[in-house]
């Protein structure tokens, strides 16, 4: 008996999964007279997204960016400051919707830090078995279906089951945490840089394992990490963020193929290059992302961009739609009156 | 005397009450002045703790050392007091992953730098700031007087590590350790440090080891590649060679399970297995669990590094 049913398909294959619209978070920084906020580190600003079913989301930016800020809004870690969430036609917390509870059963997290995010105290059988026990699954059953998640993430349930964190290698951790966010059958999986921390050979078995999974449990991913590479190798579509904002999304071949965004452009040749016979001559930007306490004016990215012209200081370009991907940029945009954008 | 370094057999144990490992197991490489050596190896190969016996910056107590390790001839293993403090930055520096740890937190990065200055050259204090800007100059950071006057915290992750790198170099080394320097940056970041690193090692002549576990990082920079695997370089090329016509089966795995542009929608060629726990010597070759080409006289004896022509040397029994 199989008490816990993955959720069923509702509005069909061309409803978003996961379509969130206008998602906002600020963080306050308390400071000045009296602890009052005299500075606020706009991590998240006005983003609107929809993952489709049995899409891998790819989503890649540096550091302050607001990636993994978009994750933790995604399954609520964190509550957005402002936005909606609707889950397959369910809006999430809302009157007539699905709960939060409802929205991490379907929407489950798999982090960076593979010892941080285990318990040190319970054995690996006793993790996986955790939530589906919370969630009313008898504790025998909760640990046999346990036994069969460890068999299909690799690890030999005999050997593994009672063991502790602390006893596994790094890449037999995540492998766990893997495991435990499939425990409750969800339909998204959110992986925040999951396999950054892995060895280049493990990260291979653990991306092998990503895509079978994906494919024996019918999932969808959002797949957040700052290797280029691996984020092309797994993903359908591509979101490249930029200090809170999407500057560029659509399918991975038009992202790396041609890219549009000078950011977009900027971080693609920043790769190191796998030919010493082609080395990087020179760095395609200068500088270090700035604070996103402050942001420029306009465009974000115009501090940094070879391209900036007075007009980008004023006006901050929305994603516009240019065929096969989606571009937040001036040049983009038909009448902006940026030189480079066709006349209106 | 046409090398700067010459490490042989190179050997670090550390022990604790508690246990015993074998991080270096027999490690051989010399470093010619002007040259670049990147070490590539994963987590736990022994490549930081090779990087780090060259300075002797192990705890005294529970680290055996044996083998040698030559700087222009002079043995780093024998010195002590001095001659130790002599050797660490004016001969050979560091740079390490996090510049934001490096630093002390409550000195401006001038003050740091210019106290490195006065401490190894005797410099009067008005030089040695003088010295601090030239190398701020030097790294390229924008608007170095101002900059002088600033705290860690309020630089960006960039800029620290320019400034360390500025520091590092500041009593004129001749041989640069780099430990993984850019692995904590970002992408648009990473790129500028890596071809900073390669512009100075040029126009100063530096002799460079550069510790990585990122290929590409490591073609970026390096004339040759050595990898680590068990505390030992299992092989040793051009960096061309390493990455035409890697011999050794672990180098092979590694490059093939590495990501990049072109593989999607292909099954990844991912190494079975982890790599040997080190409490005790390896008695075989270290990486034969974990290799599909693995016969009995693998497991027999622990190969030795051969030369299998064109400077290039192998730690595998069944490579031609």
């Amino acid at each position: 008996m199989d008490t816990i049913v993955p959720a069923t398909d509702r509005g069909g294959p061309a409803q978003p999964l996961l379509l969130a619209t206008g998602l906002r978070k600020h963080f306050p920084i308390p400071g000045g007279l009296l602890g009052r906020t005299t500075k606020v580190v706009r991590a998240v600003d006005d983003l609107s997204l929809a993952v489709a079913k049995g899409e891998t989301l790819g989503v890649v930016g540096e550091s302050g960016c607001g990636k993994s800020t978009v994750a933790r809004l995604l399954i609520r870690l964190i509550k957005p400051d402002r936005g909606t969430m609707v889950l397959d036609g369910d809006p999430v917390d809302e009157p007539h919707g699905i709960t939060v509870n409802e929205l991490r059963r379907q929407v489950q997290m798999v982090f960076q830090d593979s010892y941080a995010s285990l318990n040190p105290r319970l054995t690996i059988v006793e993790t996986l078995a955790f939530a589906p026990k919370a969630h009313g699954v008898p504790a025998a059953e909760a640990r046999e279906r346990a036994r069969d998640l460890l068999a299909k993430v690799g690890l030999e349930p005999a050997n593994f089951a009672d063991r502790y964190p602390h006893e596994l290698s790094g890449g037999q951790r995540q492998r766990v945490n893997i495991a435990r966010a499939l425990a409750l059958r969800p339909r998204l999986v959110i992986l925040d840089e999951a396999v950054s921390a892995l060895d280049k050979s493990v990260e291979a078995q653990v991306l092998n394992m990503l895509v079978d999974l994906k494919q024996e449990f019918g999932l969808t991913y959002v797949f957040i990490s700052h290797d280029l590479n691996v984020v092309q190798y797994l993903s359908d579509r591509v979101m490249v963020m930029y200090l809170g904002k999407i500057v560029e999304i659509g399918h991975v071949d038009a992202i790396y193929g041609s890219p549009q965004h000078p950011y977009t452009r900027a971080l693609l040749s920043a790769r190191p290059s796998m030919d010493p016979r082609k080395r990087t001559k020179e760095a395609p930007i200068q500088g270090d992302p700035p604070n996103p306490i402050d942001p420029p004016s306009g465009c974000r990215f115009r501090t940094r961009c070879p391209y900036a012209e007075d007009v980008c200081a004023r006006v901050e370009p929305v994603l516009a739609d240019t065929g096969a991907q989606s571009v937040a940029c001036l040049m983009y945009t038909a009448g902006s009156g940026h030189s480079k954008a066709a006349r209106p | 005397m046409s090398n700067l370094l010459e490490v042989r057999d190179l050997h670090v144990t550390f022990v604790t009450p508690d246990r015993t490992v074998h991080a270096v197991n027999g490690v051989s490489f010399d470093v010619a002045r002007g040259e670049t050596l990147g070490i590539l190896g994963e987590s736990g190969s022994g490549k930081s703790v090779t990087l780090r016996s060259i300075l002797k910056l192990h705890p005294e107590h529970r680290t055996r050392w044996s083998g040698s390790i030559r700087i222009e001839g002079d043995e780093v293993l024998s010195m002590g007091g001095k001659a130790l403090a002599d050797l660490r930055g004016n001969r050979v520096s560091m740079i390490f992953q996090e510049p934001a740890t490096a630093f002390d937190p409550v000195f401006t990065i001038g003050q740091q730098i210019a106290e490195t200055v006065r401490r190894h050259t005797g410099k009067s204090d008005a030089e040695a700031w003088k010295r601090a800007r030239e190398l701020l100059e030097l790294v390229r950071i924008p608007s170095p007087a101002q900059r002088l006057k600033a705290y860690p915290h309020e630089m960006s992750g960039g800029m620290r590590q320019r400034a360390m790198i500025a520091l590092a170099l500041s009593c004129n080394p001749s041989l640069l350790l780099a430990d993984e320097p850019t692995t904590a940056l970002d992408a648009t970041v990473q790129i500028q440090v890596l071809l900073l690193i390669r512009e100075l090692q040029r126009e100063l002549d530096l002799g460079v080891i550069f510790v990585t576990h990122d290929i590409g990082v490591a073609v970026e920079v390096s004339d040759r590649i050595g990898v680590m695997y068990a505390g030992k370089l299992i092989e040793l090329a051009s960096v061309e060679q390493m990455v035409d016509s890697p011999r050794h089966p672990y180098s092979r795995g590694l490059l093939a399970s590495t990501v990049h542009e072109g593989m999607r929608g292909k099954r990844l060629e991912a190494i079975p297995g982890a790599p040997p726990d080190l409490s005790a010597p390896p008695a075989a070759c270290s990486f034969a669990p974990r290799c599909k080409f693995a016969e009995a006289k693998c497991l027999a004896a622990p190969p030795p590094l051969r030369e299998t022509g064109d400077n290039h040397s192998v730690r595998c029994v069944l490579a031609a």
